[in-house]
């Protein structure tokens, strides 16, 4: 077989991506269960780490709220995304094409930029640092990904559906919840995802708008590196990524981009 | 049950007039065909008495309701789309069920219509089954019971056939007209299918670029066309101007004038009503002229002629056996009885040179 040393040499490139991708992971979460403060072999298991973590009041609020944000943020971002999809799928009005286009730069430009802006823009309304401006900020962040995603969802959906069940008496409310619904839920569920991740990982933008004392798990993680380091930033970091790789493993199987069910 | 009234509707979409002042009645039971090419407004007719479209002007009257400013769910009608649209993540009997959850009929009451409706169109067992799990046939036949379970004033068809090939389409033609009977459902059905149109309707409506040109029982329309459009739209039709330079007794001709007539009127004869013979045919009522055959296309039990006298094109269709065994440019005659002359009126309305 000529292409059996294709195959091969695609098998190692494949392996070679994923160990720089994970290794350092790897090691992180290998030493999130080490002993040794500082990384020294030989491995010595142990959940000290984790126990140290468990009593660390200031990460473990700052967890809370780092999850508290980002569910908020799911919840609105998802709702102001499905209802802003269905509204450009719906109707035709004057800039319809420039709003939709206008989507994906806040994706492309650097969250560094973006958060700049946000902290001046925060400052000049007069609302300044703090949770509701993170929140917002996070929300405008999020939605883009919700909009994109379920748009894309929307795009496989037939509207003379909406028709069909509007003749049968629906209204439209009905006609919503009954028939566009149940179609792009696979979307909404996987935008929703999207929005919980892009919250929840945040760093750059957090961290120009919270206040100090009042920071979110990312922003306490990289203030805590700059005082010290210490292996609980290890555990608190692995059980992160675990929690990320989930969320982002459920997205991948319910987006599609619009694909078949 | 009602009848529907369509009194002077005009829509413009931009610059253009997709219905001009139409006006139609459709008496109670009846089964009506909108017919004419595609961009003559008939969809959108349909649209606007489904009330997907609202009328700049006009009224629309479903029984004794007018129904201007009444929107779609509202209007207890029931329709049937091009694709069906059937909802994807239902059952068959969920589909059909629909428009009875949403009138809250209750869960026995939905059940029992559900297969009553069902057993119409003669898809009992499939209930369970989801839409993407039946036939093109099938579909079609949930779409009906789902457009009619309701028991709705009106029953709306836009081109619910085109989708289907030819002989599943003549079997549904058969199996609505049935079923539209039995339940004796006002219908207004939608289609640039003529022969579908002059099958299934008591009366069908002619429309063209927005206007709605003729409207009548199928066999008025055929045989009085209003004007040349409608003539070749509503069958076929040998178009004989005397103003397009027929002579009327040139090069052999000889073509009788009905009383109706003047030397300058438009005359049609439709392909199945002319005759062709070797030999000149008698008789002092008998229309006829000499023409060259130019091509003779077998279709069965029917064959259609293409000929030629002077510069005028004729098509006349014949049953095989009736049409003398000639070489393809030899010379015949063609004729036809008085009563198949059609006088076309001129300066009919609608009627657009171009």
């Amino acid at each position: 077989m000529k292409n059996t040393y294709l195959v091969w040499a695609g098998k190692v490139w494949l392996g070679l991506i994923l160990f720089f991708l994970y290794a350092p992971i790897i090691v992180m979460a290998f030493m999130s269960f080490n002993a040794s403060q500082y990384y020294q072999l030989p491995f010595d298991f142990s959940l000290k780490w984790y126990e140290k973590l468990g009593q660390n009041t200031e990460i473990l609020n700052a967890a809370t709220r780092s999850i508290l944000i980002a569910l908020a943020t799911t919840v609105i971002a998802t709702i102001l995304g499905t209802a802003a999809s269905l509204a450009l799928f719906r109707f035709e009005f004057r800039g319809k094409r420039f709003l939709q286009v206008m989507l994906f730069p806040p994706i492309a430009i650097p969250w560094l930029i973006t958060g700049t802006a946000m902290l001046i823009f925060f400052y000049g309304v007069g609302l300044g640092r703090g949770t509701p401006s993170v929140l917002i900020g996070h929300v405008a962040l999020a939605l883009p990904y919700v909009i994109v995603v379920v748009s894309a969802r929307l795009a496989t959906f037939d509207p003379t559906l909406e028709e069909a069940a509007r003749s049968m008496g629906a209204d439209s409310w009905t006609v919503t919840r009954r028939v566009t619904l149940p179609w792009i839920a696979s979307g909404i569920i996987a935008g929703a995802l999207f929005a919980f991740a892009v919250s929840f990982d945040q760093f750059v933008v957090s961290y120009f708008l919270s206040e100090p004392g009042d920071s979110t798990l990312p922003v306490l993680i990289y203030t805590s590196i700059r005082k010290g380091f210490t292996p609980e930033i290890n555990a608190i970091s692995t059980i992160i990524i675990v929690i990320s790789m989930a969320v982002m493993l459920f997205a991948a199987r319910f987006s599609n981009f619009g694909g078949e069910r | 049950m009602a009848d529907v009234s369509v009194q002077n509707v005009t829509k413009t979409f931009g610059s253009l007039k997709a219905l001009n002042d139409v006006t139609m009645h459709f008496p109670d039971g009846g089964f009506f065909a909108l017919l004419g090419p595609s961009g003559s407004g008939k969809t959108t007719l349909l649209r606007a008495i489904a009330g997907f479209i609202f009328a700049d002007s006009g009224s629309i009257h479903i029984g004794d309701q007018s129904v201007e400013h009444i929107p779609v769910e509202k209007r207890d009608i029931g329709m049937m789309f091009q694709n069906y649209a059937l909802f994807p993540n239902m059952t068959v009997a969920d589909n059909v069920g629909f428009g009875l959850r949403v009138r809250k009929v209750g869960a026995a009451e939905e059940r029992r219509r559900v297969s009553e409706a069902l057993e119409l169109v003669q898809l009992g067992q499939l209930g369970d089954r989801k839409p993407h799990q039946l036939s093109g046939g099938q579909r079609q036949r949930v779409a009906l019971a789902r457009a009619i379970v309701t028991n709705p004033k009106v029953l709306l068809l836009d081109e619910p056939l085109s989708a289907l090939d030819k002989s599943l389409r003549v079997d549904m033609q058969i199996e609505l007209k049935r079923i539209q009977r039995e339940i004796g459902i006002t219908t207004i059905f939608v289609t640039h299918d003529q022969e579908e149109a002059l099958t299934l309707s008591d009366k069908i409506g002619i429309l063209r670029q927005g206007t709605m040109i003729q409207a009548g029982p199928p066999r008025e329309v055929y045989n009085n066309p209003v004007d040349v459009f409608t003539a070749e739209f509503l069958g076929e039709a040998n178009i004989l101007t005397g103003q397009s330079g027929l002579a009327l007794s040139s090069g052999g001709a000889d073509i009788k004038l009905p009383h109706s007539a003047t030397p300058q009127s438009t005359l049609a004869v439709r392909p199945e009503n002319m005759s062709i013979s070797i030999s000149e045919p008698d008789g002092d009522e008998i229309s006829k002229l000499p023409a060259t055959l130019v091509r003779r296309i077998f279709a069965g039990a029917m064959a259609t002629c293409v000929l030629k006298h002077n510069d005028n094109t004729f098509k006349v269709i014949a049953r095989d056996q009736d049409i003398p065994d000639l070489p393809e440019g030899g010379e015949i005659w063609l004729s036809w009885k008085p009563e198949h002359t059609i006088v076309v009126p001129e300066g009919s309305v609608g009627f657009d040179p171009n």
